[in-house]
């Protein structure tokens, strides 16, 4: 496994948020490389630049100075439309507040990246929205509507739908954020146990020091940069 | 959405139905005087000082060589009529022609008289440039042809002057009176014209008005009527006479169909539009709204582009569904509309709404409800193309 090429490599990534007067210098050059099987916790306080760095690991937004390449590809120069094909393929998002469709069911839900990659038939994306609620263990509850599931529900489904791609990278911002114990404890399981089973990289933002005890790395970050671990 | 549907539907409908009935109106109008005066009129020959017209000499067709100056003098009537309807004839367009003699004159009834027109024509002739035969209300055309002193009246003449056919009637013209006899009664439905105008034979009238030579006008039919204002200005040329079209005759009514026709075009349009205003207002709140499900299907691969169809396709839906239903509801209605009875005299006579089923109707409402809902769904669906995901998921996210 340590033979494999990484997933992501990210070099001297850069960011400023803000209006040109009160632009703040967000990340300050950040390097990371991410590789197949393995899982990441970013730790850090609030404000620090983590979500920012997740945002632009995803491409959906645009880093000022640095390089970031997916699949081997540099996505840095790569059109708006290129950008959205790698995020398609290539990349599953968690984030905290479980965003689904309200007016979908949980099926749907999971099967809106598959129709958009189109390489499918119905038959297939439903078949396999299935067997991934399944394994978040919602077999039963597939033809739900987002609205009619709780916190935890809806955060297992949104899990299943990141996996729908089978892509290489799955980027979760405090997944568990919002969860109790109990749910946060599952879905946590959930991304580790995903990414173990299909080769993929997990790069998870997380509060709970336990959690993040739990994945093969610990990447702490500071005042945007990652620091050495300092145990505080 | 409902009510930018139904907004759609009725402005689509009202914009068809009102064209329906205004064009059917002019269609009708035009119909009538081109039944009644003919597609064009050749009258007022042109007098160059150069040199006189020889159209139509033994060389024939190709021989059309006339110059024409400025400084036109006319004067009125034809004075070669044989030569100029010989020449007119040459034309391809040209249906029919027909030599008129015209005049004033005293008409006397059972004990009224009155003013009148009397048009001495060739029954054979005019028969072929007006819709003389299909006007004849009271008695038959069979009758004057077979009469040298047969007259054909206006149905309101007749029943002012109390005399119906059979009747005899006198006419006094330039000092001399000549008795006739009422042949049939015709109404054009153009009050104007029923009131005054009657038809005797060229001979007579020649011999009425004491003009043994020449025609007053040479009414003309074509085969398209329509290419009358086409035509007339090269036979002018061609003939040397002032030649009319009913183009030119009818501006003035002509006119007032178009404002017609223009000004409920606009007001019914306005509904269209105001409907738009709603689907704008309907589609930018809706694209507000719905941000964050916007920042979903781009942060799982969306392009803008399939955010921006989202929205364009609702506009689309609208727009088909509503232009469909305006025009099944409009179809129905104009149906439905020459059934009720009206009684109109005056410039035509009808007796229902008389509409025009015209394509174009179609067409041009659903043109103006394409563009107004293309850009009501456009704005909208643009602005939701540029949400940017970063921004809604950190303000979301906390
Ligand atoms: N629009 C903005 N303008 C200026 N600064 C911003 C803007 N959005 C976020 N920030 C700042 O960027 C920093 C990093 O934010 P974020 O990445 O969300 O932190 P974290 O996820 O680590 O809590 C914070 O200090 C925040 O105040
Ligand atoms: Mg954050």
């Amino acid at each position: 496994m340590p033979s494999l090429k990484p997933t992501l490599q990210a070099k001297g990534i850069q960011k400023f948020l803000g209006s040109d007067l009160n632009s703040v210098h967000v990340l300050r050059g950040v390097d990371l490389e991410l590789m197949p099987g393995h899982s990441y916790s970013i730790v850090g306080p609030s404000g620090c630049g983590k979500s920012t760095l997740l945002y632009l690991l995803g491409l959906l937004d645009r880093q000022n100075e640095g390089e970031i390449v997916i699949g081997g590809r540099s996505a840095t120069h790569a059109s708006e439309v290129e950008r959205t094909e790698i995020r398609n393929m290539h990349i599953g998002f968690v984030f905290q507040f479980h965003f689904l469709l309200a007016e979908f069911t949980a099926a749907e839900n999971v099967m809106l990246p598959m129709s958009k990659l189109g390489k499918r038939s119905p038959e297939e994306m439903r078949e396999i929205a299935f067997q991934l609620l399944s394994e978040v263990g919602l077999g039963n509850k597939v033809n739900r509507l987002a609205t009619q599931l709780s916190g935890g529900e809806q955060q297992r489904v949104a899990v299943a739908r990141a996996l729908a791609n089978q892509p290489s990278i799955i980027l979760a911002d405090e997944p568990t954020g919002n969860l109790d114990v109990n749910n946060s404890n599952v879905v946590f399981e959930l991304l580790c146990r995903l990414a173990r089973q299909h080769g993929q990289s997990v790069l998870m933002v997380t509060h709970n020091p336990d959690l993040a005890k739990r994945t093969d790395f610990v990447l702490p970050m500071k005042d945007g940069l990652f620091v050495e671990d300092e145990k505080s | 959405m409902a009510m930018t549907l139904s907004g759609i539907v009725f402005g689509v409908g009202f914009f068809i139905i009102t064209q329906a009935q205004t064009s059917g109106f002019e269609r009708f109008f035009i119909r009538t005087i081109l039944g009644v005066n003919g597609a064009m009129r050749i009258q007022d020959k042109l007098q160059d000082t150069m040199r006189s017209m020889d159209a139509a000499g033994p060389n024939g067709g190709s021989g059309f060589q006339v110059k024409v100056t400025d400084g036109k003098k006319y004067i009125s009537g034809v004075p070669y009529p044989q030569e100029i309807s010989n020449a007119a004839k040459k034309f391809n367009e040209v249906l029919g022609v027909s030599e008129v003699v015209q005049g004033s004159a005293r008409i006397f009834g059972n004990f009224r008289e009155m003013d009148c027109k009397p048009y001495g024509i060739r029954l054979e002739d005019h028969v072929g440039v007006s819709d003389l035969s299909n006007q004849i209300v009271l008695g038959e055309l069979k009758d004057f042809r077979q009469k040298r002193f047969g007259v054909l009246l206006g149905r309101p003449l007749a029943k002012k002057l109390g005399v119906s056919v059979e009747d005899p009637i006198t006419l006094q013209a330039s000092g001399a009176t000549m008795p006739f006899r009422v042949s049939a009664i015709y109404e054009t439905g153009i009050e104007q014209i029923d009131r005054a105008r009657i038809f005797i034979h060229l001979p007579a009238a020649r011999s009425l008005f004491k003009r043994p030579y020449g025609a007053s006008f040479i009414q003309i039919n074509l085969t398209d009527p329509y290419r009358a204002k086409d035509i007339s200005p090269h036979m002018t040329e061609v003939l040397q006479h002032h030649v009319a079209s009913w183009q030119e005759r009818e501006r003035s009514w002509l006119e007032v169909f178009k404002v017609l026709k223009i000004s409920a075009g606009v007001t019914v349009s306005i509904i269209i539009f105001i409907s738009g205003l709603g689907m704008f207002s309907t589609l930018a709140i809706t694209v507000m709204e719905k941000t964050k499900d916007i920042a979903i299907l781009r942060s799982i691969g969306y392009t803008q582009s399939d955010i921006s169809q989202i929205f364009l396709l609702q506009g689309l839906t609208v727009l088909v569904v509503g232009v469909i239903a305006g025009w099944i509801f409009a179809a129905s209605v104009t149906l439905g509309v020459t059934k009720i009875p009206i009684r109109i005299r005056g410039i035509f006579s009808t007796d229902s709404f008389v509409v025009e089923w015209s394509i174009w109707h179609y067409i041009v409402s659903g043109l103006i409800a394409g563009v107004v809902v293309l850009l009501a769904s456009w704005f909208p669906a643009r602005r939701a193309a540029k949400v940017e995901p970063a921004d809604i998921i950190r303000g979301t996210g906390g």
